[in-house]
């Protein structure tokens, strides 16, 4: 038997469209097909939460509707189960909204199972969570929480995907869980190499058409076909743990072994321990092989005893980013650009402001820069944009930031424009492990 | 000499306030240039820039690439930053670009 699982989304704000292409390539295949949606990042998640607790019928992803209201009718007409954790802080809530977009498009009502149990303040209060062994963000851990989660792993999720249901909707698990969930339901594996297995594939799968040509393309180096049609990736597992990553015919980007191996190490450490709840995976043996036009087949993942703890992200208030930024051009351009900086830095001291200001010239190699002026080493004349940045915990303190900077079109340097700020909320995140014992994971059917 | 970018491909990705780089050879050939001389010390040393990092370097030889694990060189992670790219995706171009190999 082959499973096939797709991948439609590998962020919050991913393509909207491109689940369609997957769906219909796997409509004819006589076997069980799923689709992953991945659309669950820190900050989405905390605001879910705020939004949660002002509506209890909210707090599941902004973008649920987004990737529901196309692609669930044509998915259940293919018998293509929906796996994603659109669920976000509310996916009971979630839930009712799927089964609402599909009355308002007339489809049958699908059933929904939902995997909750990742909500850390149902277990613990805020000072039993910053009681637990820290594994980073010391710096962040005592302000104010706004939401804690714990990343279940894949057995809940094959649990939800047992129950027959047409979508699984989770929180906070890992994002390989989305897949590896399904591979457990269909083939019963238990076994560590098997999930290790499931969960590499379901690595390469989480990012969405990183593993299918984007991401990669640097021309005349790494030419890559139409990424405006960019395929997303399709796994074909096969029960022996090996499994092929391709993408729907008709599509761009392109699969080879520098696609995958890209994909396979991205935000991995040490490639002998990559850990999830489910095992230690291994890929130092890991093999790559082509098989056929865009496939390649990945074999030889080893797994080992999952780790004793849980992992979970604390997410905080980080007080308010400002950001704003003006152009300069032409003959002493740079010295320009300069001067406009010192001159709001200057005004943002005078007012008593004491965090740092990032100093960036976007022109003089400021994107490998930390904020830091003296890194600019450039002739002068040309095309540069002042940018600068602060974090206050004051609201008032950042915005004085956009506002100096924009006092600059009359009061700055020669001929400056294109001012443009962004004043945005901040959170930061911790990590705390959490023993396994405090964490009971549910499954609950709507239908 | 030439930069690295000739011969290598990468991508970086983040965790907290550590970024990791992948580098694999566009061809066999090259992989055992790329295991001799893009070493965690040297890449310790142009990432310096950033400030204290630790740099561990992982090899899959089967693959012809390496990967590195750079400690503290997101200035603070995605969190405190306030770099124009708090991720660090960028870092991989700059590996790269920065990294002499012989000829």
């Amino acid at each position: 038997m082959t499973v096939y699982i797709g991948c439609g989304a590998g962020f919050a704000g991913d393509r909207f469209d491109a689940a369609a292409a997957i769906i219909a390539e796997l409509s004819g295949r006589d076997a069980p097909k799923y689709l992953m949606f991945e659309c669950l990042a820190e900050r989405t998640l905390a605001s879910a939460q705020l939004e949660k607790l002002k509506d209890p019928s909210r707090g599941y992803s902004p973008f649920l509707d987004q990737y529901f209201s196309r692609h669930l009718g044509p998915a259940m007409s293919a018998g293509v189960k929906i796996v994603s954790n659109l669920g976000a802080a509310n996916p009971i809530a979630g839930a009712h909204r799927v089964r609402k977009l599909a009355a308002e498009q007339g489809l049958r009502q699908p059933i929904v199972a939902v995997v909750m149990g990742d909500d850390l303040t149902e277990t613990l209060n805020e000072d039993e969570i910053r009681a637990l062994p820290l594994m980073d963000g010391q710096e962040v851990i005592d302000r104010t929480m706004r939401a804690a989660n714990v990343y279940l792993g894949a057995e809940p999720v094959a649990e939800a995907v047992a129950t027959g249901a047409d979508v699984v909707l989770v929180g906070r698990t890992t994002d390989s869980a989305l897949a590896l969930g399904p591979q457990i339901h269909e083939f019963g594996w238990s076994d560590l190499d098997r999930l290790a297995a499931g969960t590499i594939a379901g690595h390469l799968l989480e990012c969405g058409a990183q593993v299918t040509g984007a991401y990669f393309a640097d021309p005349g180096k790494k030419d890559v076909p139409d990424l405006a049609h960019v395929g997303f990736p399709i796994a074909e597992v096969a029960g022996d743990g090996g499994f092929v990553i391709t993408k729907p015919k008709g599509t761009g980007g392109l699969v080879n072994r520098a696609t995958v191996t890209e994909q396979l190490l991205y935000e991995m450490h040490d490639p002998a321990a990559y850990l999830v709840p489910d095992a230690t995976c291994d890929i130092t043996n890991l093999m790559l092989a082509e098989d056929g036009d865009n496939r390649i087949l990945v074999t030889g993942v080893k797994g080992h005893a999952p780790p004793e703890r849980l992992k979970a992200t604390v997410s905080v208030d980080f007080g308010w980013m400002a950001e704003a930024e003006i152009s300069y051009a032409g003959i002493g351009a740079l010295a320009r650009t300069q001067l406009a900086g010192e001159i709001v830095e200057t005004r943002m001291r005078d007012a008593g402001v004491t965090e740092k200001i990032a100093f960036d010239v976007i022109g003089g190699g400021a994107t490998f820069g930390r904020g830091e002026k003296q890194m600019l080493n450039d002739p002068g004349d040309g095309d540069y944009r002042l940018r600068l940045s602060i974090i206050s915990d004051d609201k008032a303190t950042a915005q004085l930031l956009n506002d100096e900077l924009y006092h600059l079109y009359c009061s700055g340097p020669s001929a400056g424009g294109g001012i443009r700020n962004a004043l945005i909320p901040q959170m930061a995140t911790a990590s705390v492990m959490v023993p396994r014992d405090l964490i009971t994971p549910r499954i609950e059917v709507i239908e | 000499m030439r930069p690295l970018h000739d011969i290598a491909h990468g991508r970086a990705g983040d965790k907290g306030d550590t970024s990791n780089i992948s580098v694999v050879a566009y061809r066999e050939e090259y992989w055992p240039k790329i295991k001799a001389e893009v070493t965690a010390e040297k890449v310790e040393t142009l990432f310096s820039r950033f400030g204290p990092v630790k740099v561990r370097r992982y090899e899959l030889p089967q693959l012809h690439a390496l990967n590195f694990v750079i400690d503290n060189a997101l200035g603070g992670g995605v969190n405190a930053s306030l770099a124009i790219d708090r991720h660090g995706k960028t870092l991989s171009s700059f590996l790269l670009a920065e990294f002499q190999v012989s000829d």
